[in-house]
């Protein structure tokens, strides 16, 4: 039985340290997924999948809220000057989520991808040791299913609509394999993370992400491509340049006046 | 955590239980307060029948309401504090705080039978009971429609107009509907 942390006074040193940096990874890739969802309201191909779209940007927009509010408990600032002021080196969000929307088969996989990660990130947090992350993680849990049911759907839908649709699908995977795959970069702190019981280490987690999106490609009649290098970088503040421009406009209206109100 | 002066309660599934002894009549004007306070996007039930209040803590100089909202992404969990850090201030509790707790976490099988049958008057389809079942799209079918009663109705999304609803259709009637999702 691990010995579980139910304050952020319980957790200090190395332990603290590696906490801040996991909360920081779970928040970044919810608020930047979730701006570059919130694109789609009003594009989206079918009303039904607009309104799905713009729940599933305002879900992981507020929850990406939810876990900055536990970092301002453990003592960083508070969830806008995290949202509005950091530059871009200082997010540890993975580079599947800062990439500009693209097709609609394009947010379909990236969504897809990113929906079973967060499950499998969702489940664990949820056994973990810290009680305020993994109290939040059982409920945001709950929530996902739903974002799973959508997900899962459209990449069954669209594997083998049309011609089409089966190639966009397909050109989206060999696109964003090796993105997803930088969703589970090793960092410094995944040992103490494990060691402390907060979540699973990054190569568990790949190994049943891997998985079930193997078995659902398959199922869709899509190929998952092989022999790909892993977009590394995110976790450590090293952004492709879309990041920085997605933030010049997210950001535009803070920095021009931090006191507004709306 | 428990209050010397003796007026610490719980609420749970909508049911107040004293478990020290505090005066009934505190008990029922926090229930009637709790009650006035509505949830914005469902004015027709309170947040009390929603099952979002999870505990209160009560004494003579500080009342503290533990609050866990329906959605992590809820929209109107600042609006509800305030509201209902207002209408306990205006009823005479001094020092209120209202809490966001994730422990326990909210889940439709918190709403009272009240607040079920409320849902359903405004036009809205309940959601089934889950009883720590895992939610799955098997709950979102055959969904009974909340003007006829029919159960010939299918789903269009899992996503409506506010993150705890769905969209179905009714075949029976031909009107689209929304339904509180199940959520656990």
């Amino acid at each position: 039985m691990k010995k579980t942390f139910a304050s952020p006074d319980s957790v200090s040193g190395e332990s603290r340290d590696a906490l801040i940096d996991l909360i920081y990874r779970l928040a970044d890739d919810d608020l930047i997924l979730g701006h570059r969802n919130s694109v789609w309201t009003g594009l989206a191909p079918i009303l039904e999948a607009d309104i799905a779209m713009s729940s599933l940007a305002q879900d992981e927009i507020g929850q990406a809220v939810a876990y900055y509010r536990l970092l301002h408990d453990l003592g960083e600032p508070d969830p806008d000057t995290l949202a509005f002021t950091r530059s871009a080196q200082d997010y540890r969000c993975a580079s599947l989520t800062l990439l500009d929307r693209g097709d609609w088969a394009f947010s379909t996989v990236r969504q897809y991808f990113y929906d079973v990660y967060k499950t499998h990130r969702l489940a664990s947090l949820s056994d973990g040791t810290y009680a305020p992350l993994a109290q939040l993680a059982r409920k945001v849990r709950g929530e996902q299913k739903y974002h799973m049911m959508h997900s899962r759907m459209w990449v069954s839908r669209l594997g083998d609509a049309t011609d089409e649709s089966r190639e966009r699908m397909q050109r989206s995977v060999d696109t964003l394999y090796g993105h997803a795959l930088g969703l589970f970069e090793p960092t410094p702190f995944e040992q103490i993370i494990a060691d402390h019981g907060f979540c699973t280490t990054e190569s568990g987690l790949f190994e049943t992400w891997r998985d079930e999106v193997h078995s659902m490609l398959d199922h869709a009649g899509l190929t998952i491509p092989g022999d790909v290098t892993p977009k590394h970088g995110g976790r450590r503040g090293q952004h492709l340049p879309e990041l920085q421009l997605l933030l010049d406009e997210m950001q535009q209206v803070y920095r021009l006046e931090p006191t507004a109100q709306w | 955590m428990v209050d010397v002066l003796g007026s610490l309660f719980a609420i749970e599934n909508g049911e107040f239980m004293d478990q020290v002894g505090t005066k009934p009549i505190d008990l029922e004007r926090i229930r009637q307060v709790l009650d006035q306070v509505k949830d914005p996007e469902i004015p027709a039930v309170s947040v009390l029948e929603m099952g979002m209040i999870a505990g209160v803590e009560s004494t003579p100089e500080k009342t503290v309401i533990r609050m866990t909202p329906t959605f992590a992404a809820c929209p109107a969990i600042d609006l509800m504090k305030s509201n209902i850090c207002e209408a306990m201030t205006a009823a005479g509790f001094k020092n209120v705080l209202v809490n966001i707790v994730f422990d326990p976490p909210w889940s439709t099988d918190r709403i009272t039978q009240t607040g079920l049958a409320k849902l359903e008057a405004f036009g809205l389809a309940p959601p089934r009971r889950l009883d720590n079942r895992e939610v799955d799209a098997g709950l979102l079918v055959d969904v009974p429609c909340p003007f006829c009663s029919s159960k010939n109705t299918t789903m269009e999304s899992p996503f409506g107009s506010a993150l705890c609803r769905s969209i179905h259709y009714c075949n029976d009637c031909l009107q689209t509907f929304e339904h509180i999702k199940p959520v656990g």
